[in-house]
């Protein structure tokens, strides 16, 4: 039996049908990437991700699974959590991002990144950006009150090494050094 | 991925156009949490992409007659943490908040949810054959690795379901889908917007090529008291449904005055049998009177294996459905629309 | 025990704020100039030839480089004993990337395309086309088993069963009146640590290639490359920092390491290729296993048969061997005992271990057999395990180094309240829900390998150490800073521990459990050289500011030396070098197992584990919400980073549990849910009150630190107690992995 298994595209049946094709066009964008706004030249097929880690040595975001299905990826986009991996850079023009790497303020630790250390809540830290970004995406959002829901809304960032009660131990004590400074 | 190149529509009729122009190789992208994914394992190799995110689809309005219209372009947590869906729809508020997850419900969009693609796995693998991505090639998921797969409206050719969640409980709402084409507007109801799979399982919805969702209207409804979304799935969250049910009661005392009841993770559409909700009006909301329409549901149901389990399961989510429907919409806990201890029913 | 000023005490993590800064670097971020990228094109077929790839043609594509194939691949050495790393099997022939036209199992690499972009490669390899001649292939673990056979060949840590039986298991069986005659099974898991493989080639200018690179051993991948390429080892050197979760998968190289130097020298340029999370399915995995047992009992609950068989796949073309079935004829006292390891040979790619290979396995099946055991005896499931309490290695004849097991069956039982349960199963209600407690014994053997260790002591004081190591998220560098600021003097915060480069002295590949024993005990001893090179410096100055005090009578800490009875006579560790005109005090030591003591005991950590689950009785949904699990692993180092560890363990043992399998479909032998939405592990969600303890447990045969090593035995165990709560709740016994909701409806 003989068959050819990989199936053909949709669009083109052979790299002939659409040779030479060259490098797709690349467009300008402008974005504000931890507070320093940057002009880009990027083509289409690149995810935010891959000009973060790639382009931009903003290394710190992190390349899970690269569909959405582990959270590795989570930066915050205009304030709110998003998958870096699934979001094409040139759809994003005028936005600001903060990643992992624009969230201490100089020396001093993010209350979040402060408190993922101090509650071990990371093993291989792989997923810690990650996660760090989405617990401070979903305290903005502000609907998570109890462990429960706190769980819930950090499903999104799986960890392997499996440091879920440390990551809840310390979504809360950074919340709750959140709230007592709004109560301040 | 394969190369494609990219325009910003700036407006719904220029949306339209380019889609056409593109000649069924175009694409739209809002929030491109299903797109992009698809792009990357070559499932989908559209030559053009057109972003929409900049159309002004991005509001929740009151609707026509007491109902509420969703903007297409409004993401899902937005839609799902909104005051009046939740006041109004919390079916749908918490089946939008049973899926993905934060991160994906802040990108995606609901006009993007009514669109999305199943899971099946053979669907997302290239290198095997599949009918709704290369019609004629065969469904290996028939013999396969069907756990995920659909027992309810299946052909030979198909047997994979429509993953959505929102999509269930805007089944059950009797949603509208408004659409824009190069002719106009119309408009869908919900239960004409998927397809089965029949012979024709790439064609999954009846959105003409060249038109564009452009708002969902909910129907008023007398629901709001009693609306559950219930949501059986393999882990406690991120996870698509093994069998979901929007159930949707309107009580007097304890008896059924009308009923409303919708499947996810069965189908390749949310599933409604309209005459098994009929069979529930003048009942008492009791277990034993919800066993016969839970039966009456999963009727004509065909098991293949690995997913022959959801006959029984979806029998089951049926009538733990309505049990947590009667005991009110408030008084079932928990964001996620999931069953957890605290809504037990004993 | 002696006082300590770190060891024993809760430290943060010393690579902390690198890690939640993004300051960390792991393999696919170390950007440098003119980088090209590889992306891999995987096949679609198992078993066949390929007969044409259009490789030619995908060539052309603007921003392509190169496209690899078997066809045109650079050969690299041709003898299969040059392809084999130091945890390869004995006699197989390793997969080789790009090497023939053959296909050996579905997912493997066929192309690598090279481009200028990370895109252009992944665009360029989505046109790849791959012509097959399709043979029949066998992934069927099931429909094969009648071809089941011993193993044919050795590999490091493997223990093959006993050979003969112990007593007479048969006859004891058949005149037991408590009998338990039953298969288990768990399916294929894949490793998926969170950080896919990856590696950076970077070319120098001088061709000599700095590989940085997601691996559990540098030294294991330099040695690898060096003789697959034939290239000496100061031509290649292997650097990885930090690693993303390893679990086992990163102990041998792996093939984009092979792709990525294949590249490189083939362009002259460096290259990075980075798998998907697909093609993290294309590799190592945990392999399917069904377990036959046979356990009876006497009248009075002694148990007095077993009989252990595991059938396991491994590829067809090189064994792969973990000690499954060993551990239950040495769990409990027991006269009567055969077992038995075989294997079915599979058009998989080789399985690999991971976390507690073998162990988690055996034990799996075997304290779901126990529990079933015990409630035939109508004995408490404690009970009955407290009754048969093994006091020495029955398999080896050897007494225990140490074994705190029962301690921890106490500490941990007390605390979850297990004389609460009532016997039988079903017996409490929760709401909808049904609730089980059940439990289980862990046991993993505490291993010590070589291990050279380096310091280097400057003289503004600071300390660095050195040793050629992993940190795969298990605290290396938190507990190797601890150990050696402890032994050396020099405070905690003038020390820093660095690993991860081929270059560093030797090290073992990191896994089963050993770092600490093995390269911990090397820090340990070269700061105690370090200390005695310093006495012996102070004694060369001017002055003679020790006196005559001896060694013994010297007391050294915050980076001084003094007499520990006249304090006032002291000297610094900086001065000491000062005054002797160096610029640095370098050495290092290679520790070596203590082998004489080892051999002649039975050197185990245990642990005791206890479960409770929620089982919604219609919907077959399970939770485990709370779990207690006692360790008995020696002295522990740092209990913050023990915990987590241990946490984490138990994480996968849930996962194990509930929700692992990777699906085969036969009909094209490959995984289907090669992606993280379909292959299930615990969200956030899944994970409720977790307790653990660590009992306190003496040992100094295992290696001079005491420490048993805990990356393996906090999973050893848990997927059974999970098993038997199910059990407990629902009356069901499901003996097959994972415990979904369907084999409960």
């Amino acid at each position: 039996m003989s068959t050819v298994l990989d199936l053909p595209p949709v669009a083109h049946t052979s790299p002939a049908d659409r040779p030479a094709s060259a490098p797709p066009e690349k467009s300008a964008i402008t974005l504000t990437i931890n507070g320093v706004e940057r002009r880009l030249e990027v083509a289409p097929w690149t995810t935010l991700l891959d000009l973060l880690r790639e382009s931009l040595d903003l290394t710190g975001t992190k390349k899970g699974c690269d569909h959405g299905q582990c959270g590795a990826c989570t930066v915050l986009l205009d304030g709110k959590r998003v998958n870096s991996c699934l979001t094409l850079a040139i759809m994003k023009d005028g936005a600001g991002v903060t990643t992992i790497e624009g969230l201490a303020d100089g020396p001093t630790l993010h209350p979040m990144q402060q408190a993922f250390v101090d509650c071990d809540a990371f093993q291989c830290g792989y997923c810690t950006p990650g996660q760090i970004c989405s617990a401070v995406g979903m305290i903005t959002e502000g609907h998570a009150q109890t462990d429960d829901e706190i769980r819930e809304l950090m499903s999104g960032n799986l960890c392997r090494c499996g440091a879920y009660p440390n990551i809840l131990a310390a979504v809360k004590q950074a919340y709750a050094a959140t709230q007592a400074k709004h109560a301040a | 991925m394969i190369n494609f190149s990219y325009t910003r529509a700036g407006g719904v009729a220029e949306a339209v156009r380019e889609k056409s122009k593109a000649n069924g190789a175009g694409r739209f992208i809002a929030g491109g949490t299903n797109l992009v994914d698809l792009l990357k394992e070559n499932v989908e190799r559209p030559t053009r992409i057109i972003d929409i995110t900049r159309l002004p689809l991005t509001t929740v309005e009151e609707g026509p007659n007491g109902g509420l219209r969703l903007g297409a372009l409004v993401s899902n947590a937005d839609t799902a943490y909104h005051p009046e869906v939740q006041k109004r729809y919390p079916a749908l508020a918490r089946a939008i908040l049973a899926g993905a997850s934060p991160q994906l419900r802040n990108m995606a969009t609901n006009g993007g949810n009514l669109l999305q693609r199943t899971r099946c796995y053979y669907f997302y693998d290239v290198a095997l054959p599949c009918n709704k991505r290369v019609p004629g090639s065969g469904c290996p998921a028939i013999d396969g690795q069907n756990r995920v797969c659909g027992v309810l409206g299946t052909s030979e050719a198909c047997i994979a379901t429509h993953p959505s969640d929102m999509c269930v409980a805007l089944a059950a709402l009797e949603a509208v889908i408004r659409v824009s084409g190069p002719n106009g507007e119309r408009t869908i109801p919900i239960a004409d917007f998927h397809r089965l799979p029949g012979s024709t399982p790439h064609l999954e919805t009846t959105l003409a090529a060249d038109e564009i969702i452009t708002a969902i209207d909910l129907p008023k409804n007398p629901y709001a008291e009693h609306s559950v979304y219930t949501k059986v799935r393999d882990r406690a969250s991120y996870a698509f449904a093994l069998v979901s049910v929007a159930a949707l009661l309107e009580l007097d005392g304890d008896t059924i005055k009308s009923a409303r009841l919708a499947l996810g993770g069965v189908a390749h559409k949310p599933w409604r049998l309209p005459e098994a909700e009929a069979r529930l009006v003048g009942k008492t909301a009791t277990k034993e009177n919800f066993l016969p329409v839970a039966e009456a549901l999963m009727k004509g149901a065909t098991g293949y294996g690995h997913n022959t389990f959801k006959i029984e399961l979806g029998k089951r989510a049926v009538v733990r459905a309505l049990q947590l429907a009667a005991k009110g919409t408030a008084a079932v806990r928990g964001v996620n629309g999931q069953v957890a201890a605290a809504e037990s029913v004993a | 025990m002696t006082t300590t000023e770190y060891l024993g005490k809760p430290t943060s993590r010393v690579d902390g704020p690198a890690k939640v800064t993004g300051e960390a670097k792991y393999a696919a971020e170390f950007n440098v100039p003119n980088l090209a990228y590889g992306y891999i094109v995987s096949s679609g077929v198992t078993r066949g030839t390929i007969k044409s790839i259009n490789a030619a043609e995908v060539e052309k594509i603007p921003g392509v480089l190169k496209v690899l194939t078997h066809e045109n691949a650079p050969k690299t050495a041709s003898l299969d004993r040059s392809h084999r790393d130091q945890l390869a099997s004995t006699h197989g022939s390793p997969f080789r990337p790009l090497y023939q036209a053959e296909l050996q199992h579905s997912l493997q690499p066929v192309a690598l395309v090279v481009a200028e972009t990370f895109e252009a490669a992944r665009y360029a390899a989505s046109l790849v086309q791959v012509e097959y001649e399709i043979a029949p292939h066998e992934t069927d673990l099931h429909g094969s088993r009648a071809k089941a056979h011993p193993p044919k060949d050795s590999r490091t840590g493997y223990v093959p069963p006993p050979k003969k039986p112990r007593g007479t298991p048969e006859e004891a069986f058949e005149k037991a009146p408590f009998k338990v005659e039953a298969e288990y099974y768990q399916p294929a898991e894949h490793h998926n640590p969170m950080e896919n493989f990856a590696s950076t080639c970077v070319y120098g200018e001088d061709g000599k290639l700095t590989i940085y690179q997601k691996t559990q051993g540098v030294q294991n991948c330099q040695e690898y490359i060096c003789s697959v390429f034939g290239l000496s080892k100061d031509e290649v050197q292997v650097i990885s920092p930090f690693m993303g979760g390893g679990f086992g998968a990163g102990l041998r190289p792996t093939h984009e390491l092979y792709l990525s130097v294949l590249a490189a020298t083939a362009l002259k340029r460096s290259v990075r290729v980075s798998m998907t999370r697909q093609q993290m399915f294309s590799f190592s995995h945990r392999p399917e296993t069904i377990q036959d047992f046979k356990l009876a009992a006497t009248p009075d609950g002694l148990l007095d048969s077993v009989t252990h068989t595991a059938i396991q796949e491994s590829s067809r073309y090189e064994e792969f061997l973990e000690t499954v079935v060993n551990w239950s004829g040495l769990v409990y006292t027991c006269p009567n005992v055969r077992l038995d390891h075989q294997l079915v040979y599979l058009d998989l790619a080789s399985p690999a271990d991971m976390r507690a290979p073998g162990a988690v396995t055996g034990l799996y099946g075997f304290e779901c057999a126990i529990d079933e055991l015990a409630y035939q005896a109508k004995l408490d499931p404690l009970a009955f395990r407290l009754k048969n309490y093994s006091e020495k290695d029955q398999n080896l004849d050897k007494l225990y180094s140490s074994k705190e097991l029962r301690e921890a069956y106490r500490q941990a039982s007390e605390k979850f309240g297990w004389d609460q349960r009532p016997l039988d199963p079903r017996s409490t209600r929760r709401g909808s829900d049904l609730i089980g407690w059940g439990m289980a014994t862990g046991c993993w053997e505490a291993m010590q390998g070589k291990a050279a260790a380096k310091a280097v002591l400057t003289p503004d004081g600071k300390l660095v150490v050195s040793s050629a190591t992993s940190d795969i998220g298990t605290g290396t560098y938190t507990v190797m800073t601890m150990i050696a600021a402890e032994f050396s003097g020099v405070p905690i915060e003038n020390v820093s521990f660095e690993l991860g480069d081929s270059s560093m002295v030797y090290s073992p590949v990191e896994g089963g459990s050993w770092t600490v024993s093995s390269v911990g005990s090397a820090v340990k001893t070269v700061c105690e050289e370090l200390k005695a090179r310093l006495f012996k410096l102070a004694g060369k100055m001017d002055g003679a500011p020790l006196g005559d005090a001896k060694v013994e009578d010297v007391t050294f800490d915050q980076g001084e030396m003094r007499v520990t009875k006249n304090p006032v006579r002291n000297v610094t560790y900086a001065e000491a070098l000062q005054a002797n005109g160096l610029d640095k005090l370098e050495l290092d030591t290679t520790e070596l197992p203590q082998l004489v003591k080892q051999m002649t005991h039975g050197v185990y950590s245990h642990s005791a584990v206890f479960v409770e689950v929620a089982v919604d009785e219609d919907l077959g949904t399970i939770h485990v919400t709370r779990v207690v699990s006692a360790i008995a692993g020696g002295r522990i180092l740092n209990p913050k980073t023990a915990r987590s560890q241990i946490m984490g363990a138990i994480v996968w043992g849930i996962s194990m549990a509930l929700e692992e399998e990777s699906m085969l479909d036969h009909q094209f032998g490959r995984f289907m849910n090669h992606n993280y939405a379909e292959y299930h592990v615990p969200v956030n969600a899944d994970i409720h009150d977790i307790e653990v303890i660590f009992v306190p447990e003496h040992d100094d045969v295992v290696n001079p630190l005491g420490a048993k090593g805990l990356g393996e035995i906090g999973i050893v165990g848990v997927a059974a107690a999970v098993t038997n709560a199910v059990w407990h709740a629902t009356g069901k016994r499901v003996r097959s992995l994972p415990v979904t909701l369907d084999k409960l409806l």
